[in-house]
């Protein structure tokens, strides 16, 4: 994030400008790769995950961990990330199999709430096993430079994470579209009784969903720690940050919340930049907005 | 037929004598249990009764407590204005976000909840000049109680109690007030349609009931009465601080809700009570207490979905039921 000028110098030049909308889309595409797998298990198991927030946290805590155990070679780094993304993942299909699947068909309430437990048993695990003590990890070795674009300094890992954030989406838009694992998953989104009625395992397929949205929250995690501090606590910040991503794209919708993830990045680089007393109120009034207009956000579809 | 047992006075007479106990410590716990029961009985108020499922109910929490506190600390007024007035400006704000958020059903209603909760949140943690930013207000005056000390000359039962232990008092008188006035609305034909509401919100409609009005008529006096929670929890806690509207108070208070027993009009309280009895009991040993807490979601979702209300409810039918077949 760019430092903040005093109002009185404050010329915002072509280059300044183009560094700012850089580093908003630094964070939306952090923002989309998290806020993807809390859409996808909307979508299809209509639960809102409070705890897809703490397994973004444990994907950093892992990546640190499996860093520390490997050092630091060239490639650690990457092995590290994926390793926590499937660590992650474990736990979320562990997570899901033996305790979450038993509160299908009982209120909403209770699988938020069931979800919110696991924000504090998992949150507190980790403070129990890595201490309050935050950690930061050094970017990979290939990619510790910085380009020099249009007058702006940007770090290679961002034009990474940029360049990562579209790939993921468009291999996930994918595998939704064209495989059997994708056509099932988006006709559980719209109709599981039947779905269920026609033979397929159901059960497998929400484990399945579960298992790769903790992935994909995991990798979130694990790919900012060269960025931000690991805390405990990042957690419940990040949850409703990707929150109001689904909310303003639409809940449950692939792309909307690619664009909800866009809107998000840009509102908070420059609302920090032009009022930064406003930014996290204007990002909060924008999902009030959206949902007072059109609940069902910009790219959803209205849920029967 | 066997009289009622008269348990709202019994432990509210039981209370008065919280103080005389000996450690200041108990009277602390009193009323600290005291506000959040009320806190988790206005909540009930549209979970349990109304069937609404908020996510934001701190922000009416912390709009009562900024609003008294700012009143008392910066313009000297009376508490005698400023706590009414903690619960109007709450009330009104819940008039406000509540007529938007009636119009949702279930997870956008939740979801609107929460992001005006967060916006109550952002303003408390920005807007330096009045709420102090991130910083809160700490030193939040205590009521004046010059009157009682006047009065004890009197009534010599009165005197000889610390400012804290009269503010306890108070809190006792207030939120018994307002519990009970709680309990008139719920028993009465409003209360009744609430539940209607809950219960089957088509029907109600077929029947000619507004049943948007019925429910932003539940917001407005479940914020309301959480404000007046709030006014007195500033105070209590010599401060107002911005995590007081962040989102996991509105959890937190959910979950006392939930553990309590949302079928029962005192199982919120009840579920405060106990909360915060347990915190004590196992902050002493571990500074893990979001781990029990976790766990103890858990076994009530899983085991006793009914809280702790429930589960005595259950408990007394199978009893009764022992005894007729005997």
């Amino acid at each position: 994030m760019a430092a903040h000028p005093s109002p009185h110098l404050f010329v915002p030049d072509l280059s300044f400008i183009f560094a700012q909308s850089l580093s908003g889309l630094t964070a939306a595409m952090f923002l989309f790769l998290i806020a993807s797998g809390l859409s996808l298990i909307f979508g299809v198991l209509r639960v809102l995950n409070f705890a897809h927030g703490t397994f973004y946290m444990l994907g950093a805590y892992s990546a640190y961990q499996i860093v520390q155990w490997l050092g630091t070679g060239p490639v650690s780094f990457w092995v590290s990330a994926l390793g926590a993304a499937l660590a992650v993942a474990l736990l979320g299909g562990l997570v899901e199999r033996f305790l979450f699947q038993r509160l299908y068909g009982k209120e909403e309430l209770y699988q938020l709430l069931f979800t919110y437990a696991l924000v504090l048993i998992l949150g507190d695990a980790a403070k129990l096993i890595w201490g309050t003590q935050q950690k930061s990890l050094s970017r990979p070795p290939g990619l510790s430079g910085a380009v020099s674009l249009l007058g702006a300094t940007i770090p290679y890992y961002n034009l990474f994470i940029i360049l990562l954030g579209p790939a993921i989406a468009l291999g996930f838009w994918f595998a939704l579209q064209r495989t059997r694992a994708g056509r099932l998953i988006r006709a559980a989104a719209l109709d599981r009784e039947t779905l269920g009625a026609l033979g397929v395992n159901v059960n497998a397929l929400y484990t399945g969903v579960f298992v790769l949205a903790s992935f994909l929250g995991g990798l979130g995690g694990a790919l900012i720690t060269p960025m931000r501090a690991i805390v405990p606590g990042m957690d419940t910040d990040v949850i409703v940050e990707a929150f109001v991503v689904v909310v303003i794209g639409g809940l449950g919708s692939f792309w909307g919340t690619f664009l909800g993830a866009l809107i998000y990045g840009q509102v908070l680089s420059f609302g920090i930049l032009f009022f930064p007393r406003f930014s996290i109120f204007s990002i909060f009034a924008l999902m009030a907005a959206v949902l007072i207009i059109r609940p069902w956000g910009l790219l959803g579809r209205p849920l029967r | 037929m066997s009289k009622r047992i008269p348990w709202f006075w019994l432990v509210f007479v039981a209370a008065l004598f919280v103080p005389t106990l000996g450690p200041r410590y108990y009277t602390f716990l009193a009323n600290d249990v005291l506000i959040w029961a009320l806190f988790a009985t206005s909540l009930n108020l549209l979970v349990g009764y109304t069937g609404l499922v908020s996510f934001g109910h701190a922000a009416y929490f912390g709009i009562g407590a900024y609003t008294t506190g700012i009143l008392m600390k910066k313009t000297g007024l009376s508490f005698l204005l400023a706590f009414p007035l903690g619960g109007l400006l709450a009330a009104a704000f819940a008039l406000v976000f509540g007529f938007f958020c009636v119009r949702l059903t279930r997870i956008y209603f939740a979801m609107l909840t929460l992001a005006f909760a967060q916006i109550v949140w952002a303003v408390c943690l920005k807007w330096n000049e009045v709420t102090g930013g991130e910083q809160g207000m700490p030193e939040i005056p205590y009521p004046d109680f010059g009157w009682i000390d006047r009065l004890a000359a009197f009534v010599p039962v009165l005197g000889g109690y610390r400012t804290a232990e009269q503010f306890y008092f108070l809190t006792l008188v207030l939120v018994a007030a307002c519990l009970l006035i709680l309990r008139r609305i719920v028993g009465s034909p409003f209360g009744r349609m609430l539940a209607t509401i809950r219960e089957n919100p088509e029907r109600a409609e077929f029947i000619g009931v507004n049943v948007r009005r019925y429910e932003l008529a539940a917001f407005v006096l479940s914020g309301g009465f959480a404000g007046l929670a709030g006014a007195l929890f500033g105070i209590f806690n010599r401060g107002v601080f911005p995590d007081f509207a962040y989102w996991t108070k509105s959890s937190e208070v959910l979950i006392m809700t939930l553990l309590g027993g949302m079928g029962a009009f005192f199982g919120p309280a009840l579920g405060a009570a106990v909360l915060i009895w347990l915190n004590q009991q196992i902050v002493s040993y571990t500074e893990y207490w979001p781990l029990v807490l976790g766990t103890i979601l858990v076994v009530l979702l899983f085991v006793f979905p009914g809280g702790i209300a429930g589960a005595f409810a259950l408990l007394l039918r199978r009893n009764r039921r022992g005894v007729a077949r005997a």
